[in-house]
């Protein structure tokens, strides 16, 4: 049953990229919106839901991520951070922990406000650097943000991290145990994700990310400031992941360093090299079949083996599931599952 | 309109342009030639904000531009175009010519999150703008085509399209009849014309004699960073300090 959600919804995508007609791709999104909100009325299984709200955060990330990485070319391989940031802004201000009991709606604007200001704070020095260098800075960022919510155990409960998180409730009822909650807040959080990633594909400063990706100098000689419009793409891409650390602190209850470890970032940034880089229909594939792979395959072919009678673990081997899956993309098709005419050509070119 | 104020600029033991007075008047289309190595495009990299200046001054409209930041420098008016093409190759033609407007446009953050109906309209006037500057460098057929695919000349025309839309008072062109056949050139030395027409100041770093004599004003020499000449065209072809440098007996 989980598969035809996932299959579905890759198929709309996929389907929905190569229709010409604009108004038919819209028609076409609605109507999975429209049965994704409607699936809980005929389907009540709660894990169906809670793998699926994880698959959301993940799309939520990967959207996040392709504006830093996919659309001004900036490498960022500590974005994890940002989900950190995010999530221990839940838990610090929604639990026992200092006895604040903040309504989740409040935080989600304040965790996403936090988590751009981290963005520009991290992004600030980085601004000289490109390519490999950048990477490496982002990494160490993608390392100290887990390591100081680690050692500042007063606040942060350490490595053990903090629990028993506030239930959310909306008007009054609380979330309670259920997942489906969380997976509507999802939806509506892709749906403003996207639509805020859209709108900056076909804008002033989506045209100026381009321009700094293709030639950073050429563009500051064309009077683009290169300094602003790289911290706005540190600060909405980190914004993204600030909101997806919120529900997913809320959904576990919990939050610990290690949920937030580089691993994380490297599964995000697979997303979008799998997905199609810099294409937004690319990258949400990206994600779900990730995370599919992830969250439904390994821990299926685990009972199967154990029902052979065989004692193995697969989700040990997820990151050499990654690696395989990503190694054949490189070989075989380089430009991703979903690529943009852009990225497309490019390395079209790049071959030729 | 541009002046530079005994410029300098060592590379470490070398000195690229050394204690350089120049001056560029409004209206005009000057061009600065010299053997390779003279200079010239340290000078362009130093007016437009590459480099700064070891020594010396550089003003534009009595602003002293040399200390400012290179975005800063183009939102004031100076454009320019590269010697081996820059352009943004995998954005389309018109998105080329967008970009370059970006100093003019006022869309804020929420404008582009929000797309609110100030950027609507700002987008489409800038749009047309940018159709008409395609038009204008005879490209209006390919706006939607990559930069990369177009073909060579096409491509440079697409760069003076694209640093025109940043609408300058001063043009820097750096040697844009590079590769070019005799007609692409006769077309450039039009379009260089047309451009004052329009009441932008050019100056222009040219290896092609023909078209530095047919368009200039004023030529100024450089040889081993110092200014050796300048004059109008029939001064520089009769200078014999230019012949010996630079030009030879070929066109003397």
């Amino acid at each position: 049953m989980i598969y035809a959600y996932f299959l579905i919804a890759i198929a709309v995508v996929v389907v929905a990229q190569r229709l010409p007609d604009k108004r038919a791709k819209r028609a076409l999104f609605l109507a999975l919106g429209i049965a994704l909100l409607c699936a809980p009325l005929f389907d009540r299984n709660d894990a169906t839901f809670n793998v699926l709200a994880d698959a959301g955060i993940f799309v939520l990330l990967a959207l996040g991520l392709n504006i830093v990485v996919g659309f001004a070319g900036l490498l960022d391989l500590g974005y994890a951070a940002f989900f950190a940031i995010g999530a221990y802004t839940y838990a610090m201000m929604a639990s026992p922990q200092f006895n604040l009991h903040l309504p989740f709606w409040l935080l989600l604007f304040l965790a996403a406000a936090f988590a751009s200001a981290f963005g520009i704070i991290l992004g600030a020095p980085t601004l000289r650097l490109r390519g490999d260098y950048l990477a490496i800075v982002t990494l160490g960022f993608g390392e100290i943000v887990p390591q100081i919510f680690q050692n500042l155990t007063k606040y942060t409960g350490g490595p053990n991290g903090i629990g028993a998180l506030d239930f959310p409730s909306f008007f009054g009822r609380s979330f309670g145990q259920s997942t489906i909650p969380y997976y509507y807040v999802v939806l509506a959080l892709i749906a403003l994700a996207l639509f805020f990633a859209y709108n900056l594909r076909d804008s002033r400063l989506g045209r100026a990310w381009m321009a700094i990706r293709e030639d950073e100098l050429a563009a500051r000689h064309m009077g683009i400031n290169t300094t602003a419009v790289k911290l706005a793409a540190f600060a909405l891409g980190a914004s993204f992941s600030g909101l997806a650390g919120v529900v997913f602190a809320a959904k576990l209850s919990l939050v610990s360093p290690d949920l937030f470890q580089f691993q994380v970032s490297v599964l995000i940034v697979s997303m979008l090299v799998l997905g199609g880089m810099g294409n937004i229909p690319g990258v949400v594939v990206g994600a779900l079949v990730l995370v599919l792979v992830n969250n439904v395959v390994l821990p299926q072919a685990n009972t199967i083996a154990a029902s052979a009678g065989l004692h193995v673990d697969f989700g040990n081997y997820h990151f050499f599931i990654y690696g395989a899956i990503l190694v054949g993309i490189m070989l075989f098709r380089p430009e991703g599952l979903l690529p943009s005419r852009q990225r497309k050509e490019e390395l079209h070119h790049a071959a030729a | 309109m541009l002046r530079l104020e005994r410029v300098s600029k060592r590379f470490g033991e070398l000195i690229a342009v050394n204690e350089l007075s120049l001056s560029v008047a409004a209206g005009s289309i000057s061009a600065i030639i010299g053997p390779n190595g003279a200079g010239k495009s340290t000078l362009f990299n130093m007016v437009s904000g590459i480099y700064r200046p070891s020594a010396g001054e550089i003003f534009f409209e009595d602003a002293r531009i040399d200390v400012w930041p290179t975005h800063r420098i183009a939102a004031a008016g100076i454009a320019r175009t590269f010697q081996n093409i820059r352009l943004f190759s995998f954005m389309a033609a018109i998105d080329n010519v967008l970009a370059g407007e970006d100093s003019h446009l006022h869309a804020r953050l929420w404008d582009s999150l929000l797309h609110t109906p100030r950027q609507r309209r700002e987008e489409k006037a800038a749009r047309e703008r940018a159709r008409e500057l395609l038009r204008f460098v005879g490209l209006e057929g390919v706006a939607e085509t990559y930069a990369r695919n177009l073909p060579y000349g096409s491509q440079r025309r697409l760069e003076i399209a694209r640093a025109l839309a940043s609408r300058p008072k001063l043009l820097l062109l750096d040697e844009p009849a590079a590769g070019m056949n005799p007609r692409e050139k006769g077309e450039l030395a039009d379009l260089v014309a047309a451009i004052r027409e329009r009441g932008i100041t050019v100056l222009l770093i040219e290896h092609d004699m023909g078209l530095v004599m047919r368009v200039s004003d004023e030529i100024t020499v450089l040889d081993y960073g110092e200014r050796i000449a300048r004059g109008t065209p029939a001064e520089i072809r009769n200078d014999p300090r230019v012949i010996a440098a630079y030009l030879g007996t070929a066109v003397a």
